[in-house]
């Protein structure tokens, strides 16, 4: 592998919004944003996961891939819970982290906060609006 | 915060979430097959037209130009650019989000 | 200002890598730094440098290459994409490195802006 080229990011924070608005398993979006967001809490930035139209699948409990022989990884999203719950408890860190499913589009798709395998900040779209146009990096899968 | 759109309004539902999403007086650009969202007379151009007035629009003239559409075919409103205008756009107004 | 650039597809069958590579020449242009292109998901397919596309049409892993060198622009291949998608040091064409995902989270901390590109 050729040489490591780094920048200086030593003392900034920012607020990074991930969205996922795909389904899983249709596409390799959920997964492959999910990997940069648990990399992501290596350099201790904020963090909003947004799940918004049929992203809000990727987050759905009872997903059983045998029958399709994909790798299954919604128990990922348990990780990604724990990774909030460290950066609520830790005073020392400052890294919020917040994991968001829009109102309407679960509403929509006829699926409440039980559905889902994570504890969610249920928003709704104008509220919504306003949370991203706070952010500083948006990654869309 | 600046705001693109790559997909056609027919192909996908990425101009809706967009605009839902899109606080007001944030700029939206129109980019690839997202630009056939800023033509004149099409089934969206009422939705558009009510967009134009919420958003300041901008679509990249490239992409119209590769797929046919002339100038004149663009809704009244929306700001044809470059690549050179999408940089400066981005420049301009801060974080982007594409809404792929 | 500076800018980081994210290529999530391939060539050809999107036109997100074009519409990057156009994006960062215009940049370029305008006296801008583009200080890392990420590539991920099969955007890791703009690095294969066994592409061959018809003698009439751009080469886009060719110009992207080009791009890089010419301008000082990091080109970098995500490892764990590129794994899954076969893109390794064998086939991997100049200009291009390989590294982590952690390269996307530094250049969207360190630019001033990031723009993401995919289907």
């Amino acid at each position: 592998m050729s040489e490591e080229i780094e920048f200086d990011t030593a003392g900034i924070t920012k607020k990074f919004m991930y969205v996922n608005r795909k389904a899983p398993y249709g596409t390799i979006y959920a997964l492959e944003v999910l990997e940069a967001v648990l990399i992501s809490a290596a350099f201790e930035q904020h963090a909003c996961i947004v799940f918004i139209d049929d992203g809000v699948y990727q987050i759905k409990k009872g997903q059983d891939t045998d029958a399709v022989n994909m790798k299954n990884f919604s128990k990922t999203y348990g990780i990604i819970a724990m990774e909030k719950e460290d950066a609520d408890e830790d005073e020392d860190m400052d890294m919020v982290w917040r994991i968001i499913v829009e109102k309407e589009s679960m509403e929509a798709r006829g699926l409440s906060t039980d559905d889902f395998v994570v504890d969610v900040e249920v928003i709704e779209s104008s509220e919504l609006a306003a949370i991203m146009a706070e952010q500083e990096v948006v990654i869309s899968g | 915060m600046l705001h693109t759109i790559n997909k056609s309004p027919f192909e996908r539902n990425s101009l809706d979430s967009c605009l839902r999403l899109s606080v007001k007086g944030s700029p939206i650009l129109l980019i690839e097959d997202g630009v056939l969202a800023a033509t004149k007379e099409t089934a969206v151009s009422d939705k558009v037209a009510v967009a134009t007035k919420d958003h300041p629009m901008f679509v990249m003239g490239p992409d119209l130009k590769a797929r046919g559409i002339t100038d004149d075919s663009v809704a009244d409103g929306i700001t044809v650019v470059d690549y050179g205008g999408f940089v400066d756009l981005v420049v301009e107004h801060g974080t982007v989000q594409s809404w792929l | 200002m500076k800018f980081g650039i994210l290529v999530n597809e391939g060539p050809f069958t999107h036109q997100a890598s074009d519409s990057a590579y156009h994006f960062v020449k215009a940049a370029i242009e305008k006296g801008h730094q583009v200080m890392r292109v990420f590539f991920y998901y099969d955007g890791v397919n703009n690095a294969n440098k066994l592409s061959a596309p018809q003698s009439d049409d751009r080469n886009l892993v060719k110009l992207w290459g080009e791009l890089g060198a010419e301008h000082n622009v990091d080109l970098v291949v995500c490892i764990a994409a590129a794994l899954r998608r076969g893109i390794v040091e064998e086939n991997l064409a100049d200009g291009f490195r390989i590294s982590g995902l952690g390269q996307l989270t530094e250049v969207g901390i360190a630019a001033d802006r990031l723009v993401v590109f995919g289907d």
